[in-house]
């Protein structure tokens, strides 16, 4: 008897957990993602490792979650978690009573929660305003939500699974009321993207199918005909060149807008705001919203209003309400996840959709998607994923073994084992010269490389696996680079495409920074890529009458002349 | 304006003040002082050379052009009539290339012929040009000779064997090849160029030789008919010509630097070329420090105020030329509200809103790309119509209504609008 199969449907966290999950479980598991990893929200997220203290007065289920996860991911995901603490921070005008009820609302959810005077605050934040009261400790930090799917990714696929990015489902294959396949359209056929490769179609069968697409789950359940009410909901995010914090900044009032400031990596993220949009992949991008973000945050830490911000970001929830409950305010919507069964929802066999939740909880939701899968095909195998150290989390003595070996310089050093933990040793080994590729981050040739091996040729990819090109600079530059190491596996047409679109792609979210230091920044890209390389006009999409250009004239210095 | 306190009682006196150190402030002040006026140049930070190739453009599109132009003259004639070209006049632009022709001497070459030449981008593709330093003529793309290029596989900015795969497509007229070699001696993975320019500089000793002659025979062994070999441009930087003849007369072929990005030894020599034929013109040279404020009277600007470590020191002089640069430079800002000049606040035009200084796609046609102030026809900045200061005028990238990078025109607006502010200034003296 063959294995029981199962399709995964999303490349976001939710969807790479999921497809851990039941591969660790012994199931054949095929996960299809349009885009890159974290394609949808899991990439473009604040980059929070909630402790649950943001949801300890209203959503108390989802507060406890939060915390739990919390402490599981700082074991399995070291190598993806900064544990920087986090502050509600009360400022003059913000109620008393709500600073204690947030208080009562952690204690009560299990989340460590310490009083601190402003003095105390100040202190460890000298950049916060001195008018603040008081603030909460919790035990918040950073995640990286790129190292994170990408682990387990690797982690699926060390366990057997076929990872499909850049392969778009288009349709769920139905035989007698139950889903027993889908459509998907490989953009530049199977395994990693190549630019310029033909794409193909493939129908594949399996005994169920995951519909982890976030905000495009509605989209997928329509496609065999069940409804799957999700409410897009957009927010900003705007990145600091700098992090002016050290630790996750939460303003202490009841949740709302442009109250939250995550350090992550070398950067400050400010988020956010909360607004339904009709279509999770077109929607508006506005001023006004990071003109709000940075006058609100402003008011906790004066020093952001002069700040250099790198570029903008919206991200789209995913939330879900079962239908009839009707919160008018997508603030208030709760974040608690939920399975849906379609043979008991809509009589629909073969298809459970997972939706809500926050990305904190995506192994929980994995997991209990994961439960109920095993349930229906009859697998009778324990969750081991809140266990298994992710690839990069297993042995944290590697790392400081290994500091010297590659003649990587502190702080060089340091950053490439952030970024890679335990499998420092494997990605380093054997790259010689290893030259830094991306000066802004300190991403050298051999993560690139590594990087590579699984995305192709999708530089956004390699980005968001390596951070290479997210610095100040923005890929102006570092971008040719990174195309260039694409070069001598994949061509000079597929490496030049793929620049061109990794290029694009900085410049989308640079546009919402563009004043002061970010517009220098701006100008001088615009002069290295379109004067220095003439990008801009690249003569290969044009016929050039060489000949009628000045041909040079003899160089008489010791050299050969070309005799003219 | 009242006395700040801390200002020196005794001003700096000049007859002409240039602020500003990058191609436009050099060539205005070699052009006052070949006027005979006592001319001071003031710059706060080294140029922005060490961001520029090296290469002297012109202008190598004009308007709605997909084709790179042969000659610069012609496309300079369709001009609109508020691009700074179009101020001066095409005679400006050869009077300004005449001053830089004697002013960097052998260093550069493309002055035999009024066409542009294509030079190869470290990117592989090629771009049109008007002066190209002499360690970079070999490489003229119009020259069929076959070619080899040659990456160093620790330096990451030029990819040989991408670069000629690039040019290829470009439908060149001689066949290229890329290889990549090893330098002969290994650095901090984070070395920037500088570190590869000064071992051949100083020819350091290595196991089987010097690094020259090992480097040599690495690139030999690779080599096969080509008759012309290009490096990225890390080939020596005080003893540029040095490094690059040895390694023609051990290879017995043509040896040529393709321009690099940041930061390029072609930029910095030029640099360099530029301040000894500006001290050699007489001009005097203050740098360090940044120009602030001033203080002006009867729309003529009395004095300028540097910033020295915290107390203000004045300078004073009959005629000012501002070449201040653009955004990069600091001689234009900007905050979330808006976009001005930044000594002396003049207008800018820009849009009001914001989302509308860019396009949404990269290569679009963007209002920030032009952002700078709007002078007339004397190169003085103006708010409307009127002239701000009668004794100042705008040079280089600091003056708007053109983007540089699109038309390649960079380095031939800074001389055409250096020469005409510069000499003008020095004339009124």
């Amino acid at each position: 008897m063959s294995e029981p199969s199962t399709i995964v449907i999303g490349g976001g966290a939710t969807g790479v957990g999921t497809a851990r999950d039941l591969a660790m479980r012994g199931i054949d598991v095929t996960l299809l993602e349009k885009g890159n990893l974290t394609h949808g929200t899991s990439g473009r997220m604040h980059g929070m490792l909630h402790s649950g203290g943001r949801y300890a007065v209203t959503d108390q289920h989802s507060a406890e979650d939060c915390m739990k996860e919390n402490r599981i991911l700082r074991d399995i995901a070291s190598h993806c978690v900064e544990m920087t603490g986090g502050l509600f921070v009360q400022m003059p005008e913000d109620d008393d009573e709500y600073f204690q009820q947030k208080l009562e609302g952690c204690r009560e959810c299990d989340i460590p929660a310490e009083v601190l005077s402003a003095e105390e605050v100040l202190e460890m934040e000298p950049y916060l305003s001195e008018d603040l009261e008081r603030a909460i400790h919790v035990p918040d930090g950073a995640i990286d939500p790129f190292r994170l799917c990408v682990a387990n990714a690797v982690s699926a696929e060390n366990h057997g699974a076929r990872i499909e990015t850049h392969s778009e489902v288009t349709d769920l294959l139905t035989e007698d009321g139950e889903v027993v396949g889908v459509e998907v359209e490989h953009k530049s056929g199977s395994g990693s993207r190549v630019h310029g490769a033909a794409g193909e179609t493939e129908e594949i069968y399996a005994d169920h199918v995951v519909n982890a697409a976030g905000a495009w789950a509605g989209e997928i359940g329509a496609m065999a005909g069940v409804d799957v009410e999700v409410i897009p909901s957009k927010g900003v995010m705007t990145i600091m060149n700098v992090r002016q914090v050290d630790m996750v900044i939460n303003r202490c009032k009841p949740r709302g807008n442009a109250d939250i400031i995550v350090p992550h990596e070398t950067t400050a993220i400010l988020g956010t705001t909360d607004e339904e949009v009709e279509d999770p992949e077109d929607f508006p991008e506005e001023k006004t919203e990071v003109d709000f973000l940075i006058e609100e945050m402003s008011k906790m830490a004066p020093i952001l209003e002069e700040s250099r911000t790198l570029r903008s970001y919206w991200g789209v929830r995913p939330l879900y309400e079962p239908p009839g409950t009707g919160t008018e305010d997508t603030e208030q919507v709760t974040r608690d996840y939920f399975l849906l069964d379609h043979t008991e929802r809509d009589g629909l066999d073969g298809l459970s959709t997972i939706v809500g939740g926050k990305f904190v909880t995506y192994r929980k939701m994995a997991e209990a998607t994961a439960d109920h899968v095993c349930e229906l095909l009859g697998v009778d195998a324990e969750c081991r994923t809140a266990d298994e150290p992710l690839p990069g989390s297993e042995d944290g003595a590697i790392l400081s073994d290994a500091m010297d070996r590659y003649g990587l310089r502190s702080p060089l050093a340091r950053r490439n084992k952030q970024r890679l933990g335990s499998r420092y040793d494997d990605v380093l080994s054997g790259a010689d010269p290893n030259p830094v590729v991306c000066d802004c981050e300190g991403v050298t040739r051999a993560e690139v490389q590594d990087a590579i091996e699984s995305a192709g040729t999708d530089l956004n990819s390699v980005r968001q696996q390596t951070r290479a090109s997210m610095g100040t600079c923005q890929g102006g530059n570092c971008s040719h680079r990174l195309a260039a190491e694409l070069h001598p596996e994949y061509g000079e047409a597929a490496a030049r495409a793929a620049l061109e679109e990794l290029y694009q792609e900085r410049w989308k979210g640079q546009r919402h920074a563009l004043w002061g230091e970010q517009l220098d920044q701006a100008t001088l890209n615009h002069a290295l890529h379109a004067s220095t390389m003439n990008r801009d006009r690249d003569p290969t999409d044009v016929s050039v009458d060489f000949e009628s250009f000045d041909a040079g004239h003899a160089v008489a210095d010791g050299g050969e002349s070309d005799g003219d | 304006m009242p006395w700040p306190t801390g200002v020196s009682p005794m001003a700096i006196e000049d007859d002409v003040l240039v602020i500003g150190g990058g191609i436009a402030g050099l060539t205005s002040a070699i052009a006052a002082a070949e006027t005979g006026a006592r001319t001071r140049l003031v710059t706060y930070k080294q140029s922005t050379l060490g961001n520029a190739s090296g290469l002297v453009d012109v202008l190598g599109y004009a308007p709605g052009d997909d084709a790179p132009r042969a000659d610069p003259y012609d496309a300079l004639a369709e001009l609109p009539s508020e691009h700074p070209y179009s101020k001066v006049g095409a005679d400006a632009v050869r009077e300004g290339l005449a001053l830089f022709d004697d002013a960097v001497g052998d260093d550069y070459l493309g002055n035999h012929s009024e066409a542009n030449a294509l030079v190869a981008t470290h990117a592989g593709s090629v771009k049109p040009t008007a002066r190209y330093p002499r360690s970079a003529a070999p490489g003229l793309v119009s020259d069929d000779r076959d070619m080899l290029l040659v990456g160093i596989d620790s330096v990451t900015g030029f990819d040989a064997p991408m670069a000629a795969d690039h040019l290829s497509a470009a439908g060149v007229p001689f066949d290229v090849r890329g290889e990549t070699v090893r330098f002969p001696k290994s650095f901090p993975q984070d070395a920037d160029v500088t570190r590869y320019a000064r071992a051949l500089d100083r020819d350091e000793s290595v196991d089987d030789g010097t690094v020259r002659e090992v480097l040599a025979d690495r690139v030999e062994a690779v080599l096969e008919d080509e008759r012309r070999v290009g490096f990225p441009a890390v080939l020596g930087d005080s003893r540029h010509e040095v490094v690059r003849t040895e390694l023609q007369d051990r290879l017995g072929v043509d040896v040529f630097e393709v321009p690099t990005g940041p930061p390029s030894l072609p930029g910095l020599r030029l640099e360099d070329a530029l301040y000894d034929a500006a001290e050699d013109a007489g001009v005097r040279i203050t740098s360090g420090n940044p120009i602030v404020d001033y203080d002006a009277d009867g729309g003529r600007v009395e004095q300028v105020l540097m910033d020295r470590m915290g107390s203000e020191v004045a300078y004073e002089a009959q005629q000012y030329v501002l070449a201040t640069g653009g955004p990069v430079g600091g001689g234009i800002e900007s905050d979330r509200g808006g976009v001005e000049e930044s000594i002396f606040g003049l207008p800018v035009e820009h849009p009001d809103d914001r989302y509308e200084w860019f396009e949404d796609d990269v290569w679009g046609d963007h209002a920030y790309t032009e952002f700078g102030v709007s002078v007339d026809e004397d190169l003085r900045p103006v708010a409307g119509e009127d002239a701000q200061f009668e004794n100042l005028r705008a040079a280089g990238n600091v003056i708007g209504g053109y983007d540089f990078a699109t038309e390649k025109s960079g380095s031939g607006v800074s001389l055409a609008t250096g020469y005409v502010a510069g000499s003008e200034a020095g004339e009124l003296i």
